[in-house]
This record gives structure tokens, sequence and C-alpha cells, in this order.
């Protein structure tokens, strides 16, 4: 059961580096980023490609997260004239892209037999309960240290200057403020972290295939974007791990339920999500910790 | 006299009709010129291509002398040419102070690299912009919704916050799209005591308006233009007492 929770924690902390990733593009600079599972996948192939032509780990991450940025760079590259609907459109496009390539170019990737043994860093050393707690507690930081990041940047000038680009990005332009230099930084930015999640999930599951990149994995993150409260970071956390915590628990409830089969029992998950969606959204219509305007500082006069 | 704002021969087709044929002004640093001109002359797009919202055709703008025909709108506020919006636009989830320190021009901190550290340098020009903004809010009576949203704001605290913002930019020159469109005569003389007060310290003006009466109280300089291109340039009387303007806008009552 320790090890079941410890599963869940760290788990939760890769939807949450998902989340801030989601919340940099989407909450803070208006991108919608619905292939945010084609980021998450790049970089957990990325990594295990490296790592398994025998570079070592830290190697691996660092270079997952400069394939995210290359890809954010390339995605923004081509959709500098979308915005809303139709950026969501083609990196839901993208996010599929990714993954058939993941099925299809088997030399690269084994298919849907998916890549196996990746490097776990710890797991002979610390045996299988010492590595539960390490990667529980390894990943919980970078998350604090991502989030920590995030919430700064967001609160400084920078920050302002995507909120302005977010929401009008011809004012924003007229402001003085360099509106592709930004789209195109805060994208790659969110790519970086996404594939940062990609390359973490990785080595802590030591294996990988291209379902584990579904579209559906994206929707979660939105949900929990949304449900936590858009353009905070500390809210897009706390709605990942809610969203995993829910997850988690309603397979436990589900399965109380008398006299459904297994199959019902998903789809019944699958239902409370979205019903407690609905509720969230009911009763805090901006989330759990909704976006705020800073006070100004007082000045003396 | 120098020009600050040089126009020559500027060009633009709409689906093959032409908004603007070559039309030809200045606009005298240190001046507050009105542009004026029935509608559909062409003013709004020459505002636009100005601004670096819509590329010309063809011809040359250049502002302070040297050449900025087709820069971007974020380059030409670095060099110091600002503009407002008939209807006031504004980021509605900002309130008014993110507003007027958005404008702040020169802030380090705007850079992804130096953005997480917060360094001294990025500190010290945010408490600069603060302050400055604060004085600004003061002195356009704004301090007490200071931090309100934008769309909480009355139309006519949007007009003044669209002027604040400006300000904080540092400009050497605003263009002013209909800037007292839908105000009412108590703040329509409030900002235009403003805009006197800016172009008393140093700031050019060029506003696009149709009310004659202010034209007449602000603008030491004015253009008319009609169908594309310039018709008259001269002091308000001049301009006035041409017939080719009597014609073309203020019709033969006159």
């Amino acid at each position: 059961m320790l090890s079941y929770l410890l599963f869940s924690i760290t788990i939760g902390g890769v939807y949450a580096l998902l989340a801030l990733a989601l919340n940099l593009a989407w909450g803070s600079a208006g991108l919608v980023n619905l292939g945010l599972a084609g980021f998450f996948g790049i970089g957990a192939y990325a990594t295990a490609l490296a790592t398994g032509a025998g570079l070592p780990v830290a190697l691996g991450l660092g270079i997952a997260m400069l394939a995210g940025v290359l890809a954010g760079l390339m995605v923004t590259g081509m959709t500098l004239r979308l915005r809303d609907d139709y950026l969501a459109i083609v990196t839901l496009g993208f996010g599929e892209v990714v993954r058939l390539v993941a099925l299809n170019e088997r030399w690269l990737t084994n298919g849907a037999d998916g890549l196996s043994g990746i490097a776990a860093p710890g797991k002979a050393a610390l045996g299988t309960a010492g590595f539960n707690w390490a990667w529980c507690i390894g990943v919980s930081l970078v998350v604090l240290l991502v989030a920590l990041l995030l919430r700064r940047l967001d609160a400084g000038p920078f920050g302002r200057a995507l909120r302005a680009v977010r929401e009008d990005q011809e004012l924003a332009a007229f402001a003085g403020k360099p509106v592709l230099r930004l789209k195109l930084q805060a994208f790659a930015l969110s790519a970086a972290i996404a594939a940062l999640a990609g390359a973490l999930y990785a080595h802590y599951q030591s294996y990988i295939s291209p379902d584990h990149f579904q579209p559906l994995i994206t929707i979660y993150i939105f949900l929990a974007v949304t449900a936590g409260g858009l353009g905070r970071p500390l809210g897009a956390v706390l709605g990942a791990y809610a969203v995993v915590a829910f997850l988690e628990g309603t397979r436990f409830l589900a399965a109380e339920v008398p006299g459904i089969e297994p199959v019902q029992v998903a789809a019944l998950r699958e239902a409370l999500v979205g019903l407690s969606l609905l509720l969230v959204l009911h009763l805090r219509p901006r989330g759990v910790l909704p976006e705020r305007i800073p006070a100004a500082p007082k000045v003396s006069a | 006299m120098t020009a600050a704002l040089a126009v020559s021969g500027i060009t633009r087709h709409f689906f093959g009709v032409a908004a603007l044929g070559g039309v030809e002004f200045a606009v005298p640093a240190g001046s507050i010129t009105g542009l004026i001109g029935p509608n559909g002359a062409g003013k709004s797009t020459l505002l636009n291509v100005v601004s670096g919202l819509l590329k010309p055709d063809g011809g040359e703008v250049r502002f302070m002398g040297e050449a900025v025909t087709g820069a971007a709108p974020h380059r030409l506020a670095a060099r110091g040419l600002t503009r407002t919006f008939q209807v006031a636009r504004g980021f509605p989830k900002m309130s008014v102070f993110q507003h007027l320190m958005l404008y702040g021009p020169r802030q380090p901190g705007e850079r992804l690299l130096q953005a997480p550290m917060w360094g001294a340098a990025a500190r010290r020009r945010e408490a600069e912009l603060a302050e400055r903004a604060w004085s600004i809010a003061r002195r356009l009576r704004l301090s007490h919704v200071i931090d309100a949203p934008v769309t909480a704001l009355s139309g006519g605290q949007k007009k003044l916050v669209e002027i604040g913002r400006t300000l904080m930019a540092e400009p050497r020159m605003i263009l002013l799209d209909e800037p007292m469109a839908g105000v009412n005569p108590t703040l329509t003389a409030e900002i235009a005591a403003h805009l006197q007060a800016l172009n008393a310290e140093g700031i050019t003006l060029c506003l696009v308006e149709h009310d004659m009466a202010l034209i007449r109280q602000l603008c030491g300089h004015v253009v008319v233009m009609a169908q594309g291109r310039t018709l008259v340039t001269g002091s308000f009387d001049e301009v006035v007492a041409n017939t080719e303007v009597q014609e073309a806008y203020l019709g033969r009552r006159h």
C-alpha cells in the first residue's frame, strides 16, 4: 500500500510538471497547447534513446529538454499566425503525429512494443522500496523547484508582458513588447518542462510505449489546470495532484459498486472525473486558486 | 522647422481600392498637428501605416529623420512613437497599475534569462517605473482605481488610462486617434488640458479629430486629407479659408 501511495505521488508530480507547462503556455501567454502529450512523449523517447546509447541519465534529461525546446520552437514557428481554436487543432495534430511516429518508426522506437529496460537510476543500489522513496521525493522536489521558478517568472515583468500578449497581442506590440519573441520563449519553455516530465516518467517506469502518450493525458492536464486555477502556477500543481488522487481514488470507489463489469468500472471513473470538474467549475468558476491581480506597491508621494 | 514625422508618397490599397494614393505630410517637431478630413479620407489607414500596424504598398515614413517605413510597432515604440485608439483598448484582466507598468520601457526583467533571477537591475527599474506610474496616476486622478481591472472603469477613465500608459512609454511623439470620441464635455476639457501640458513638455502630438472647435483650440498646424491624399496644410484659419477644403469637407455653407 505504501509503495502504491509513493507511486501515486510520483505520478502526481509528473502530472504537476505537465500542468505547470500548460499553465505557462495557456494560462500566462494564451497559447492553447492540445499537443502536450506529444511534448511529454518527445521527452520520454529522447532520454530513453540517449541513455540507451550509453549516455548518463543527467545528460539524457538535458537532451530531452533540448528536444522539447526544438519541437516547441518548430510548432510555434509553424503556427505564428494562429490563435485559440486554430492553434488548438494544429497542436492536437502535432501530439498525434508524435504518437504515430513512435508507433510506426520501429527502427527507432520499437513501435507498439515500446522501449523497455530504460535506465532507472537508484533501483539497483536502493532496492525497490528505497527507489520508490527516492523518486517520490526527487520528483516532488523538481515540481517544487519548477513551480517556484515559474511563480517568480509569473509575478515579474516577464509574466506581465506575457499576460499582455495573452489579452491583446496587437496592443502588446504597441506597448513596445516583442510579441513574437515572447510567444516563442513561453512556448519553448513550456515544451521543455513537458519534455522533462516525460523524461522523468521514462526513467521512473523504465518502460515507455506510444500508448502512454494518448491525447487523454492532455485532457486530464487541461482539467487539472482549469480546476486548479488557470493563470496560477500553484493552482496548476494543486489541480494535477487532485486529478491523480481522484483517478486513483475512484479506482477503489468504483470497485465498490456491485454488479458491474471492469470495463464499466473504467467508464464510471471517467464519468466521475467529468462530473467533479463540472462541480468544481460550478462552485469556483475560475478554479480553486484563481488568478489574482497583484496590488500596486505603495510608493511615498 | 524640423519634422518629427515626415510621410512621403505613401500608397496603400485594399482589394484594389486605393485607401491612400500618395500621401505627403509632415508633423513639425514640438507641434500639436491636427489631421482632419471627411469619413473615408484615409486618416485611420494613414495612422495605421505610420504606427506600424499596416505595411504601405509604397512610399516612405521618416520618424525623427530616420526611415522607419514598415517597422514593427514595438520597434517604433522603442524609438519613442506611440499611439492611442479611437475606441479605448486595454488588457481586460490587468489593473490600471499593471497597464502603466507594462508600458514602461527598458525593463531588463522582461528578458527570459534575466526574469527568474529578478536581478538587481530589474528590481531597480521596477521601482523607478512604479514611482512614475504612481505619479502619472495621481496626475490623471486615477490613483483611487489603480488596482481595479480596466474593464471596471468608466469610458472616460479608460481614455485617461490610455493617455497615462502612453506617457509611461516616455514617448517623443503620440498619435491620437479621436481622443475625445464618446467623452463628455467636462472630461474633453480635462483631456485637452492634459494634451496641452504634454506638448508643453516637448512631446509632439498628432491627432485625428472631428471636433473643429477642439482643433482650433489645440492645433497650431492642420493637415486636411480627402480621398487618400493630402489636400492642404497650414494653420487652422488658412485651412478653413481654403475653398477646396470647404468643398471636400466643411460644405459650401461655411
